[in-house]
């Protein structure tokens, strides 16, 4: 009787250590579904819309300028954030408010990329803490559901 | 003939569960709790790489320890790099947010560590791309922390977390 309780506990923490490392690797290998939230998407992406994310493209560097993309936050590693590709490595982008007379120019460095949000009065993004590294990429959003 | 084809049938399914089970678990063992990796290049002489290009030392990389991005001052890491994202490079955690400290090199004399980043430095210093280079790194680029030297085998330890007492921040972060 014991045995066959024990036996059966076994065989579900086999099951759930398998189907557990094939959602790890189906999530980092291929994609999945992400819920977005907050407006620096607007109107692209609404608060609380539902997105799938492909993350193949930043295993082979394939991100393009203009690709929706999750990244890790540069002072948060444990959130994530969704921006568009403005600017990739060596590229000149403009680092200004819209509001400022004077407007400021640099080049993203190399292993970097400029992100910033479509809402972009409304968007905490590399005009405020700088180029990104392209090694915090998560994966790129290919479409929504919605 | 049937038993030709019995043969067949058990192969294929064998075949099918090693497939499902076996690459899953291998592919997210190495991804999340522990793998094996060459270290190359002199930037972190003496701890690692004291031979040069005769012996590269193989240490064990623990990803598992630094799920929750917790590292201490001295702990040896292994991260992506800030300038090459195809390339992992591997540096001592020098000082931690909220630090600030005195750089060697860097384009301003002191920093202040930001939030969510950390300073790395190789313990060979002059000839090693690091933060003096790069400036700090964010946390999310950590990759694993390397915990022990496993060949070659004369070599074979733990690696300390030993922060160079030059290397102290000026003025830490109260906990």
């Amino acid at each position: 009787m014991f045995r066959n309780v024990l036996g059966k506990t076994f065989r579900f923490l086999g099951y759930t250590v398998q189907y557990g490392c094939i959602a790890h690797c189906a999530f980092e290998y291929l994609g999945g579904i992400v819920v977005c939230s907050g407006p620096s998407m607007e109107p692209t992406i609404q608060n609380s819309d539902i997105v799938f994310s492909e993350n193949l493209s930043r295993h082979l560097y394939c991100i393009r300028k203009g690709d929706i993309v999750i990244v890790k936050s540069p002072n948060d590693p444990k959130s994530n954030i969704c921006k568009r590709v403005i600017g990739l490595e060596g590229d000149k982008v403009c680092t200004s408010n819209p509001s400022d007379f004077l407007k400021s120019h640099s080049y993203v460095p190399k292993g970097h990329v400029w992100l910033e949000g479509d809402n972009l009065r409304n968007s905490t993004d590399s005009r405020c803490y700088g180029p990104v590294p392209y090694g915090l990429i998560r994966g790129r959003i290919c479409f929504k559901t919605g | 003939m049937a038993q030709a084809q019995g043969f067949g049938r058990r192969y294929i399914k064998a075949f099918l569960k090693g497939f499902f089970v076996a690459i899953p678990v291998t592919v997210t063992f190495l991804d999340r709790v522990a793998c094996v990796a060459r270290v190359e290049g002199a930037s972190m002489q003496p701890s690692l790489n004291p031979g040069g290009r005769q012996a590269s030392d193989v240490v064990l990389l623990n990803h598992w320890s630094i799920r929750n991005y917790d590292v201490q001052r001295g702990d040896i890491v292994s991260l992506v790099s800030p300038r090459n994202p195809e390339q992992k490079i591997i540096k001592r955690v020098i000082a931690l947010e909220g630090d600030i400290i005195k750089t060697i090199g860097y384009k301003k004399k002191y920093v202040k560590i930001p939030h969510g980043h950390i300073w790395v430095e190789g313990d060979h210093h002059g000839h090693s791309f690091d933060s003096n280079a790069f400036g700090p790194v964010s946390l999310g680029l950590l990759h694993a922390r390397a915990t022990h030297i496993l060949w070659p085998p004369q070599r074979w330890q733990k690696l300390q977390s030993m922060l160079p007492p030059e290397r102290k921040p000026l003025q830490r972060e109260q906990e």
